[in-house]
């Protein structure tokens, strides 16, 4: 049975003077391992450059607001539910008479922590959400912790800043870096990674 | 005192010094270690003789091949201190006997011989030159050096014959 | 000795020890960089403008890490070990000629650390004592694996040694002289030796490639077999040591293999040179220059075959050790006997011909 084309009969041959001297065959391999050291490099320059990672990239979490700036999330808790790692918890609470503005919902979170530690991103939440609130950026990750008190993320750093929208608007590579020199040249300014407190 | 004289005097001392060590350390790897720093005080003497051809070559033969040969040995029989077994006293009484005699019959021939000694004025001090030594050599001594050269190429031989694996069933 | 005599001498010295340690570091990094660009990475680049301070951050590393001797070693000779190795690595660079002579008011210095009439032997036999360095360090340790480490590392160096020793025997049958400035000054006007002891070259960069440990020969240490080989217990500096010391020989091989093949500071058009500088800029700056140029050019040489060592390490997996043996003795030296015996004849009866027929 031939399972590729490219399998090479295993031959047990005497080898030939000219392969017994080892020396062309080491003239050989030098020649390769140099044409190496002139190629141009594969490494990206991690924290100085950062490589578009794709739009479906899993990064941090985001609790979206509506066009209105309301928040969209109404605290049903399936994504809790559909989490495998366990890190979302929430508390309810009831609109009162004056926050239609706030919250879209009757119902919405007061609290919605991410535990970061246990989350593994794999935007089961995203999926699970009926609302459309809990989405994971493409374009940025959680930052190193350096602290316990880090790890928890609150609806402070969670929900999404009205004056930076987060949308995503490249879909592929070259969108993406088109995208890139227009945010370079200042033509738009809408989506710009958010300093992290 | 110039110098050299006392430099001399230095590399004596630390010559005894280093070959009684040879024999009083109880650690044998010491011992052989003692015994490289022997030799190279022996180069020492050997460069103070301006003889750095026979310094160098002490150096590479002694120190740089039969001495690792013998750290090599000592190395794998991994003698402890402890597991010295006491001699018995009739052994050591011989040993002093028998030492003591050799002493005796050293120091008495040593009384009596005459050593050869140079006039100062005209001992050429480059004797000790390779160029010099090279044409001595194989000019005045070509058929010892030959013969030498024959003895070593035969147990070089014999080394081969002894290392060489036997034919028939391989038991390591 | 005059006492200027003396201060010229020391500083010589001094020169000489700083460049090869200053060499040495740099090869530290100058191995990262270039096994980095071989595997199509950068590199350090962090520690400074391309990564020229890491091996000062490495040496940092290494002081400020604890410094620990096993409690069953021998405390002394586990110390000893690796101030050997770099003792006699460091020993080997003192008969090296860096270039030819400065002149300042009448004063010749020759840029050699000590000229010796037999400087090749000296460096033979301080080789020959690098063993030692590596056997202490991997007795002492009371580890068999670095014992294992150190015995075969002992008996290697041993082994490429002997071919190692008579494949120079050809290049003294030809320059007549063991003194390594003698045989520099006999390569001069694209004399190479090179060109003449083609086999001879191979012959010894293999052995120096076995005796500085590198690959394909760096069998001393082997994760698989051995652990860390002899250097196992060593931590801290006393590793460093080690190491640094297997930079410094990589360096010593490399400036010897361009003395005794490359013709040292010789380069072709040297004298054209010379003539344009003595006669623009006066018999002493002019010289000066010239021999500054022929240093540069000396070094240039030497770290192209540590570039070479480098390259090599990232090409050729590493031998097997019954291979390693029999090419060792099966195969070097009876190469490199018959490349005496070929070098005997050609200067005895070839030589003649050549001179009368050009004559």
């Amino acid at each position: 049975m031939q399972l590729t084309n490219r399998s090479k009969q295993v031959s047990n041959k005497e080898m030939t003077l000219m392969e017994r001297a080892y020396l062309p065959a080491i003239a050989t391999g030098l020649a390769i391992t140099i044409k190496h050291f002139f190629a141009k490099k594969v490494t990206i320059q991690y924290p100085e450059v950062k490589r578009y990672l794709g739009p479906v990239f899993r990064g941090r979490h985001i609790l979206k607001r509506d066009e209105d700036g309301r928040e969209r999330c109404t605290a049903c808790g399936l994504c809790a539910v559909a989490c495998p790692a366990e890190a979302i918890s929430m508390v309810a609470a009831e609109r009162v008479k004056g926050e239609e503005t706030l919250y879209r919902e009757e119902k919405y979170a007061a609290v919605y922590e991410v535990n970061m530690l246990r989350c593994i991103f794999c935007g089961l939440c995203e999926e699970a959400c009926p609302k459309q609130a809990v989405y994971l950026r493409h374009d940025e990750f959680i930052p190193v912790f350096s602290d316990r008190d880090q790890v928890i993320w609150g609806k402070d750093l969670l929900v999404e800043d009205m004056n930076n929208r987060y949308t995503r608007e490249a879909w592929t590579k070259e969108e993406a870096h088109a995208l890139d020199a227009k945010r370079a040249n200042g033509e738009v300014t809408n989506v710009v990674p958010r300093a992290i407190p | 005192m110039n110098p050299t004289l006392s430099f001399f005097y230095f590399l004596s001392a630390l010559t005894v010094l280093s070959a009684l060590m040879v024999i009083l350390s109880k650690n044998p790897i010491h011992s052989v270690l003692y015994l490289i720093l022997t030799f190279f005080t022996l180069s020492g003497h050997y460069i103070l003789l301006n003889a750095q051809f026979l310094a160098v070559v002490n150096i590479i033969v002694y120190a740089g091949a039969i001495m690792v040969l013998f750290l090599f040995v000592i190395m794998f029989l991994n003698i402890k201190q402890d597991q010295e077994e006491t001699k018995a006293n009739i052994a050591k009484i011989a040993g002093a006997i028998v030492g003591g005699t050799l002493f005796v019959i050293l120091f008495g021939a040593y009384r009596k011989t005459l050593i050869p000694s140079y006039n100062p004025n005209q001992f050429d001090s480059q004797i000790g030159m390779i160029e010099n030594l090279g044409k001595m050599l194989f000019r005045d001594y070509l058929l010892p050096f030959e013969l030498a050269s024959v003895l070593l190429l035969v147990a070089m031989v014999g080394a081969v014959m002894l290392g060489k694996r036997e034919i028939g069933e391989r038991h390591f | 000795m005059e006492l200027t005599e003396f201060v010229i001498k020391t500083i010589t010295i001094v020169v000489v020890f700083a460049l090869t340690l200053v060499i040495a570091m740099y090869s530290t990094w100058g191995e990262r960089k270039v096994a980095g660009f071989i595997q199509d990475r950068m590199g350090p680049n962090r520690a400074g403008p391309g990564g020229l301070l890491q091996p000062l951050a490495d040496a940092g590393k290494m002081f400020f890490k604890e410094d620990f001797i096993p409690a069953l070693a021998n405390k002394w000779l586990f110390i000893a070990g690796p101030s050997l190795a770099m003792l006699t690595a460091l020993l080997a660079s003192a008969v090296i000629p860096f270039g030819s002579t400065f002149r300042w008011e009448g004063h010749e210095v020759v840029l050699q650390g000590v000229e010796s009439n037999i400087g090749i032997l000296y460096v033979f036999g301080v080789v020959a004592l690098g063993v030692y360095g590596i056997m202490v360090g991997g007795w002492a340790s009371n580890n068999k694996f670095s014992l294992l480490g150190a015995i075969r590392a002992a008996s290697q160096n041993i082994s490429y040694e002997v071919a190692m020793g008579l494949s120079l025997i050809a290049i003294l049958m030809m320059s007549s002289s063991l003194s390594l400035g003698e045989i520099v000054a006999q390569q001069h006007g694209g004399n190479w030796n090179i060109f003449y002891q083609p086999l001879g070259f191979i012959i010894f960069i293999t052995c120096s490639f076995a005796e500085c440990n590198r690959v394909p020969f760096d069998l001393p240490e082997c994760e698989t077999e051995l652990v860390g080989g002899y250097h196992t217990e060593y931590g801290s500096m006393k590793l460093g040591f080690y190491l640094f010391a297997e930079y410094i020989n990589m360096f010593v091989s490399s400036a010897i293999i361009s003395v005794l093949y490359f013709g040292g500071y010789n380069y072709p058009g040297m004298d054209w040179v010379y003539n344009q500088l003595t006669a623009a800029l006066g018999s002493q700056t002019g010289h000066n220059i010239a021999t500054l140029i022929g240093t540069a050019v000396f070094f240039g040489k030497a770290l192209f075959f540590i570039f070479f060592y480098m390259w090599v390490r990232w090409t050729i997996p590493r031998f097997r050790y019954d291979q390693l043996m029999n090419l060792g003795w099966k195969k070097l030296i009876p190469l490199a006997i018959f490349n005496i015996i070929i070098t005997g004849a050609a200067v005895l009866f070839l030589k003649p011909l050549i001179t009368a027929w050009l004559n």
